[in-house]
Formats: C-alpha cells, sequence, structure tokens
C-alpha cells in the first residue's frame, strides 16, 4: 500500500461572482502517510478554498484531484458524501456541534452514518476516542452546555471517530485563546506521533504553522514555498 | 441509507422544536377530524335521504304499461312501409296489466344468482270512502315477509303488526297521513271501492310512514290474496315484479336484458330515482373540498415551520453533509420530520373525528317525516379512515418536498465559510 494520502494536480479554481476571477492556479502538492502539514498565506489567497476542493465538498474546479490514489473527479455526490464519511475528518474554525444532541451521540454520528460496527461498538470507540483528548467526564453532558475549548476537543473527536486518512482542519484555532489552541496544537502533534495520524491544517497562525513538520505557503492562488 | 439514523436525528429535531411541530401536528389533526366527521356525517345523511326512496324502490321492476300498441296496421301493410306516417289519436290498447306466466319467471329469477330477491306486487287503484266524499287512494298487494326483507317494509310501520296482516284476513296497513284524513284508528273498518264499483270492507290493523307525505296520503298495502279478492281475479294475477339485485350498478344493464326475454317494462331504479344520485354526488363533492382546503391549510403550515427550521438548522446540516451525510439523507431526515408530523397529526385527528361523529349521532333529530330516526345519522365507515390517514400523510409529504429538496442542496461550503 503506498503511503500517499493526497495528490493535488494542477487544481485551478474560478470565482464567477461578480467578475470572473481565478482563486487557484495550477496547485499541485501531495501528502504522504503521517505528514503534519500547514498551509498558510494571507488572507484571500485562497488556501480555504483549496481546502473545501481538497476536502470534495467543492467540486467545481479544473484539475484532478486523488485521495487514497483514488480520483475523485467523477463521482457523484453521494459517492463523495462516503468519502468524506470514511477517509476524512473535519475539524473547522467553529465547532459545529449538533446542539440537540449530547457530546457522545455528536461524536458518534459519522460512525452511525458509516455503520461499519454496531452501536455499542461505536459507543465505546467514541468514549475511546474523548478519553485520548481528556474529556471523557462530558460525554454525557449536552453538548451547548461546554465549554469553547472542550467543544473544539469534542469537534476532534468527532474527525477521529472513523480512523480516518487525513483530517482537514480549517482555522482550528481561530476562536480559541492561547492555552486552549496549545492543547488542540498538543493533541494534534500526539496524533501524528502515536498514531501516525496525517493532519492537514490550514492557518493564519504562524507560530502554529511553524511548529508543524511540512509548512506550504500560499500567494494569490499559488504555492510560493512548500 | 440507514433509516434508523435518519429518524433518529429527526425525532431530535422534532423535539428541540417541539412547540411548532405541535401546532402544525394540531393543524392536520384539525383538518383530518373535520374530514371525517364531515364525511360521516354528510354519507350518513345521504344514505337516510337516498334510503327513503331507493330502500324501498326496487332496484329492477317488471311491470306491464297500460300504452298504444307499438306496431300499428297502417306500418305493418307492405303499401306504407316506406313512408312515414302519422297516427293521431291513438288510445291504449286494452291488454291485461296483469304478468303472463309470472310464476314461472319469478321461479327462473330467484335461481339468478345476480339477484338477491324477488317479490310479487299486485296495485290496484281504489277510493277510500269517507262519509261522503271518496278519497283516492292505491292498494299495494304484497308480500309482507319478503317486502321487509328486501325492502325494509316494517321500518315504516308506525303503528301496529306486519304479521296481522297476514293473520287477521281483510286487512290494510293505511298510510298514515291518509288515516288522520280519515280519522280512523286501528281496528276500525274502512270501506273502499274499486275502479270497477265493488265496494268492499276492510280492517285497519296499522299505520306506515315512509316520511313523504304524498305517498303516506295514497298508499296502503294489504295481503297479495286480498288484492286479488278485491279486484276479483284469480290467484295468479300479479302486476308487477319487484327485484332486488346484489349489486345496485347493474340495474339499467339487467331491466334491458329481462325487457327483452320476457317481453315485458322493466325499469331500472337509476331511471326511476336519477334526482337522488345527483344531490348524493353534491354533497360528497363539498365534503372533499372543505376537508381538501383545511389539509391545504395544515400543509401550508408545515412548509413554514420546515423552511424555519432549515434556515436554523444550517450549521447542523452543513456539518452533516461534512460528515459524510448526502443530499438524500438530509432530504429524507426533513421529509421524517414532515411525515412524523403528518402520522401524529392524523392519527389523532382520526381519533377526534371518531369523538366528533359519535357526539353527531348524539345529537336529537327528531322529524314526524323520519319514524325510525332519533338523532343524526352517522355513517362509520372505515374508508373515511383510511383515506383520511393517506390524505394527511400525502399532504406532509408535499408539504415536506420542496423545504426538504432545499435542505438537500445545501451546500456546506458557503455556510461553513460565512463562520
Amino acid at each position: 500500500m503506498s503511503d500517499r494520502i493526497l495528490e493535488a494536480r494542477k487544481i485551478s479554481k474560478y470565482f464567477y461572482d461578480p467578475v470572473r476571477i481565478q482563486v487557484l492556479r495550477n496547485i499541485s502538492f501531495t501528502v504522504e502517510k503521517g505528514e503534519f502539514v500547514s498551509v498558510i498565506g494571507k488572507s484571500g489567497c485562497g488556501k480555504s478554498t483549496l481546502l473545501y476542493i481538497l476536502s470534495t465538498m467543492d467540486t467545481d474546479f479544473e484539475g484532478d484531484l486523488l485521495i487514497d490514489e483514488v480520483s475523485m473527479i467523477n463521482k457523484n455526490e453521494q459517492q463523495l458524501a462516503a468519502v468524506r464519511n470514511e477517509k476524512i475528518g473535519f475539524v473547522f474554525q467553529f465547532h459545529y456541534l449538533l446542539h440537540e444532541f449530547s457530546v457522545l451521540k455528536n461524536v458518534m454520528l459519522p460512525a452511525l452514518k458509516y455503520n461499519k460496527y454496531t452501536e455499542k461498538d461505536i459507543e465505546n470507540r467514541a468514549l475511546e476516542k474523548l478519553q485520548m483528548l481528556g474529556i471523557e467526564h462530558l460525554a454525557n453532558k449536552q453538548s451547548y452546555k461546554i465549554s469553547g475549548g472542550e467543544k473544539q476537543r469534542v469537534a476532534i473527536a468527532r474527525a477521529l471517530i472513523n480512523d480516518p486518512h487525513i483530517i482537514m482542519c480549517d482555522e482550528p484555532t481561530g476562536n480559541l485563546d492561547k492555552k486552549n489552541s496549545t492543547v488542540v496544537f498538543d493533541i494534534f502533534r500526539r496524533l501524528t506521533k502515536e498514531f501516525n495520524q496525517t493532519l492537514l491544517v490550514v492557518t493564519h497562525d504562524n507560530s502554529f504553522a511553524a511548529a508543524t513538520d511540512r509548512i506550504i505557503e500560499m500567494e494569490d492562488g499559488h504555492i510560493i514555498r512548500q | 441509507m440507514n433509516f434508523k439514523l435518519l429518524s433518529n436525528i429527526a425525532n431530535s429535531l422534532l423535539i428541540a422544536r417541539l412547540k411548532q411541530s405541535i401546532v402544525a401536528a394540531v393543524g392536520v389533526t384539525f383538518g383530518i377530524a373535520m374530514f371525517i366527521a364531515m364525511q360521516s356525517f354528510m354519507t350518513g345523511l345521504n344514505k337516510l335521504l337516498d334510503g327513503l326512496v331507493i330502500n324501498r324502490t326496487p332496484h329492477v321492476r317488471l311491470y306491464n304499461e297500460m300504452k298504444p300498441n307499438e306496431r300499428q296496421p297502417v306500418n305493418e301493410s307492405e303499401i306504407y312501409k316506406k313512408s312515414y306516417n302519422f297516427i293521431s289519436s291513438l288510445k291504449p290498447s286494452n291488454a291485461r296489466l296483469a304478468i303472463y306466466n309470472n310464476g314461472y319467471i319469478m321461479q327462473v329469477l330467484k335461481k339468478d344468482n345476480r339477484i338477491l330477491g324477488v317479490t310479487p306486487r299486485i296495485t290496484a287503484q281504489v277510493f277510500f270512502n269517507n262519509g261522503v266524499i271518496d278519497i283516492n287512494g292505491v292498494i299495494n298487494g304484497i308480500d309482507a315477509g319478503q317486502e321487509s326483507r328486501l325492502f325494509h317494509f316494517s321500518d315504516y310501520i308506525v303503528a301496529g303488526k306486519v304479521e296481522d296482516m297476514k293473520n287477521i284476513s281483510n286487512s290494510i296497513i293505511l298510510g298514515k297521513a291518509l288515516a288522520e284524513t280519515m280519522l280512523v284508528n286501528i281496528g276500525d273498518v274502512v270501506q273502499i271501492t274499486t275502479v270497477d264499483g265493488e265496494r268492499y270492507p276492510l280492517k285497519v290493523v296499522g299505520f306506515f310512514q315512509s316520511g313523504i307525505r304524498d305517498i303516506d296520503m295514497i298508499q296502503s298495502y294489504t295481503t297479495i290474496a286480498t288484492t286479488q279478492k278485491i279486484l276479483g281475479k284469480p290467484g295468479n294475477y300479479i302486476t308487477d315484479i319487484e327485484i332486488k339485485l346484489k349489486d345496485l350498478n347493474k340495474a339499467p344493464a339487467i331491466a334491458k336484458e329481462f325487457r327483452t326475454i320476457y317481453r315485458i317494462d322493466a325499469e331500472d331504479i337509476q331511471t326511476a330515482n336519477a334526482q337522488y344520485e345527483t344531490g348524493s354526488n353534491v354533497r360528497l363533492v363539498i365534503s372533499y373540498s372543505v376537508a381538501f382546503t383545511l389539509l391545504l391549510v395544515a400543509g401550508f403550515g408545515i412548509y413554514n415551520i420546515l423552511n424555519m427550521m432549515i434556515y436554523e438548522k444550517m450549521d447542523s446540516i452543513a456539518i452533516l453533509k461534512a460528515t459524510g451525510f448526502s443530499g438524500n439523507d438530509v432530504k429524507g431526515i426533513f421529509l421524517t420530520i414532515s411525515l412524523s408530523i403528518g402520522l401524529v397529526g392524523g392519527l389523532l385527528g382520526l381519533l377526534f373525528g371518531f369523538l366528533l361523529s359519535m357526539g353527531i349521532n348524539h345529537i336529537p333529530f327528531e322529524t314526524a317525516a323520519l319514524p325510525t330516526v332519533k338523532t343524526y345519522p352517522v355513517n362509520y365507515n372505515p374508508a373515511f379512515y383510511i383515506v383520511g390517514i393517506l390524505f394527511s400523510l400525502l399532504t406532509t409529504y408535499l408539504a415536506g418536498l420542496l423545504p426538504a429538496r432545499k435542505a438537500g442542496k445545501v451546500d456546506p461550503v458557503t455556510i461553513i465559510r460565512g463562520k
């Protein structure tokens, strides 16, 4: 099995509203298994846009995207949803927890959708992930009753639940104070070291990026350093 | 698709918005309850009114009509065969009103498996002598047992007993209105005069009331044998054969068939009572359109609530889609919400509709015209309940479809980017 988790081939993207603007120009790079990669760049350089294309949520682009050596072009909406479910974990700036559910249920949801394990197993796995992140005591709380830092950790647990090939993060520490940012970074570090987890993080926090294995720097839709 | 998971999520969203969900369900409940109550009441009333005539009317009636002979000599003649002949002042021929060979016909009809029952009848024009005046009337010679079984005759007897007609010789059951006019009571004897001038005394053993005064003023009943005696006819004299079919709608076709087989006049119930069907249909259309309107309003309520819910839950939809729920899954969640509102609202609607129609059924409704009816009639037809629940599911499905499709098409990127 190859270790090439993600490959972008000459990805270009245009925005059409209000006028046609090219936001990404021939972006090509690869991510190997176990890498901790950060993407940095100024606001508007296209790094978030790139992440959404890599995450398969945005399908309106030119070029090719391979996840696990499989091209994502020509897959329909349902197949892409299945790819995201099985192979990609997400952590966003905002936690996006479902308030109607408990912390545990929030973590379980993607696994319930994946439907690979029984509900009992999924529950155990979810508890395991929460324990790993040091928040197992919150499992039965309603998700809106916990603090911002805790919510972000729950979101990370949710991203991990299906043992994804890659976790994609968009400004994961953008809403967090220094202390919580450090906590989140340490978790990411541990994931790569102990579990050989691949991570791709979009951030504008240069100190955060500096501590990662590899930095991809973007400017005006180009990669200027990787 | 993992239906359990989707319904689980739908359920949580519903509970999170419990108040609005209840309001939406109440809308459906109201619509369905009204539908059930109106249908039950309307068709109950329809049945009653139709029954006034249709229950007592034979589905097919065989008789000989007094009419001019269709085969006139001038038309038969070779010379005038090709011309168009006008004949004026034509009079009915003196044909027998009795049905030829009626015993055999009835035997054959009784074996016909499309036919529920057959009963003979004699109708005779008479005058009731009341002091110095004569009142025009009709005596029907009937087989009381068969008549009760097929045409609910005994239901309309308001005083006296049907059996007495058979047990007491030369007895008669008078229309209530006629009896009141003549001031006779049960046990009294009335004198009648036949068209031929024969006088005959008959003992009154009961009154009947059909609810239609014109009928109660003229009609009276006695046995076939008594009628034959009054008319001075032999025991095989029968003027009508009344047939009740298993399927009312086949009456016109069967009437046509008998007309050719027995060379006799045959009248079907549809021809005889066309106007009743029209009334029933109009009432049915009214109740359906009212129910439809109510459900339409309920549907808009559901549409609104789902739309609001989707705007509120944009974040949740976005993350569900990001973590691997497809557009169809999300659509399924919102359709499930809509359908659960429809199902719960609809089932409650059936219950309240049933209670409401029970209530209507207990409202006193006493009228001299309808002796057997004491409260408003209600028709508890299970078909209404099936239609009701299907109706509620259909409207809620349609009301939920647009918002659900919108939710399914939410682009997670735009939502997540916006934060």
